[in-house]
């Protein structure tokens, strides 16, 4: 599904990522770790796209996700560590993502009741208003709802309280398939139990990457 | 062209809320209000009179105050969405960056012409319930000016968007332009002819470039034709294309440039790392 080679990425005298080398597949579900500063995050940018490689490829099922952005796209579905400050009230993003990527708004909401969040009774309010957890567990209702073959979480049970990371890691487990995940996190232990593949990065570099 | 049209709509929606957008539109109908307040209309200055005299006075404050708001609310545009990571996210779904640039230059448009637009259209409006004689062809003239002024700084607000990562940096730029334009319709330009090391012609040239100033020339010369209030400015500009010919280069150049600059920062956008 994603097979990156060689991949390197500078900011101006920086290297973030170091000649890195992964294959995703099918039914993978990966831990990505490491310290502050391994790579992770450029990691994660470079597969959605953000970044323009410095040298070496990366390819999403065959394409690259520069150049075939809008391809690449319809596969995967991000959460990202820190809800950004959207300023669209929860009805237009809800707009923006179901006409932008043909999800299924009730499927939105199907998740977002799986994860204790009322949508309807905050429909008119702007994004960045509702609370930490609250932006969290939309954003990963959509990505639920997406049902895209590839998920990126990065570190996404951040702002949510303990009954909400197990309504959380209960429904990845319900919706597991055959699908790619990538969960950036710092705590091995939480996602233990529903990844496969364990992989450490430390100066843009892999320095282990364990299949179990 | 779906997704674009969705950009443009969801960031209209969320300009139309934004605490800037009710300041802007504010300033603009307020000014419009003001000058009725004050009796603007009955005065006559310099031949000119009524809604003429009005709108005359609109279009010299809208030189002045127009590009500066258009450039600070436009100029955080993109590089605020990659400064919040509201970017990241928004674009991490199936939208190609052709459409999101374009929506919003489209969506961004729209703000900020309207506001300025309907004050425009509430003078003609109170003027006609007040009896007046409207003066249809400024009004025709001035919608295509300030349409293409418009235009003009929301292109270079997106280019400086674009080329810069951090809002602040932005907004710096932005003050710059606003600055240097500014300065060379008037002070720098005199300075120049002062110091007397280029020629005349070649300095009405320069100020020619500015798309304020062309906005400003052209906003006198349906009112004086001959541009006499400029002096022998005139006769260099009156000298180069008629009137009607500068009348439609002084609408066609700033709209040029805005899509000008605007391609060059979605170039730019393209090309770089996006977050």
């Amino acid at each position: 599904m994603i097979a990156i080679k060689d991949l390197s990425k500078k900011f101006e005298k920086t290297l973030s990522l170091d000649a890195v080398t992964l294959d995703f597949h099918k039914g993978d579900a990966v831990a990505l770790m490491g310290a502050n500063g391994a790579g992770k995050t450029t990691l994660i940018r470079s597969i959605l796209g953000y970044y323009h490689p410095s040298s070496g490829s990366l390819l999403v099922n065959g394409l690259d996700p520069i150049k075939e952005r809008t391809e690449v796209l319809k596969y995967i579905s991000f959460v990202p560590q820190l809800p950004p400050p959207i300023k669209l009230s929860l009805q237009e993003l809800l707009y923006y993502v179901c006409q932008s990527s043909g999800v299924d708004e009730k499927r939105i909401y199907h998740y977002a009741n799986a994860m204790k969040l009322d949508i309807k009774a905050n429909l008119g309010k702007s994004f960045f208003k509702l609370s930490g957890g609250m932006k969290q567990k939309l954003l990963i209702a959509i990505s639920l709802a997406k049902e895209s073959e590839i998920v990126i979480y990065d570190e996404p049970t951040a702002n949510l309280d303990p009954k909400a990371r197990d309504d959380f890691y209960r429904l990845l487990q319900e919706n597991r398939g055959e699908k790619l995940s990538l969960f950036v996190t710092h705590r091995i232990e939480e996602v233990e139990s529903i990844v496969n593949r364990q992989i450490y990065m430390d100066m843009g570099k892999v320095v282990s990457d364990e299949r179990y | 062209m779906k997704n674009l049209l969705l950009i443009s709509y969801l960031d209209l929606k969320e300009s139309i809320r934004a605490n800037w957008f009710i300041i802007y539109s504010l300033v603009f109908g307020g000014l419009i209000a003001l000058f009725f307040i004050a009796g603007i209309t009955e005065s006559q200055v310099m031949g000119f009179s009524g809604l003429s005299r009005l709108l005359l006075m609109y279009i010299q404050v809208t030189i002045v105050i127009l590009p500066i708001f258009i450039l600070i609310t436009t100029v955080r545009s993109i590089s605020g969405d990659r400064d919040s990571h509201i970017l990241e996210y928004m674009l991490s779904f199936p939208i190609s960056l052709k459409q999101y640039y374009w929506g919003k230059v489209f969506g961004r448009f729209i703000t900020v012409f309207l506001p300025v637009f309907m004050a425009m259209i509430f003078a003609i409006l109170y003027g006609v319930i007040k009896g007046a004689e409207v003066p249809w062809s400024i009004f025709f003239l001035y919608t295509g000016l300030l349409f293409a002024m418009s235009s003009a700084f929301l292109g270079i607000a997106f280019f400086v968007s674009s080329i810069v990562k951090s809002s602040e940096m932005a907004l710096g730029i932005s003050f710059f332009v606003w600055i240097f334009l500014l300065a060379f319709i008037d002070i720098a330009l005199i300075s120049l002819m002062m110091q007397e090391r280029m020629s005349t012609g070649l300095i009405i040239g320069i100020a020619l470039v500015n798309p304020m100033e062309v906005f400003r020339v052209a906003a006198i010369s349906l009112f004086d034709p001959q541009l006499t209030v400029m002096g022998p400015v005139a006769f260099y500009i009156l000298d180069m294309m008629s009137q009607k010919m500068f009348l439609f280069v002084s609408i066609v150049y700033p709209l040029l440039l805005g899509l000008f600059f605007a391609f060059l920062g979605f170039r730019i956008f393209t090309k770089k790392d996006l977050v």
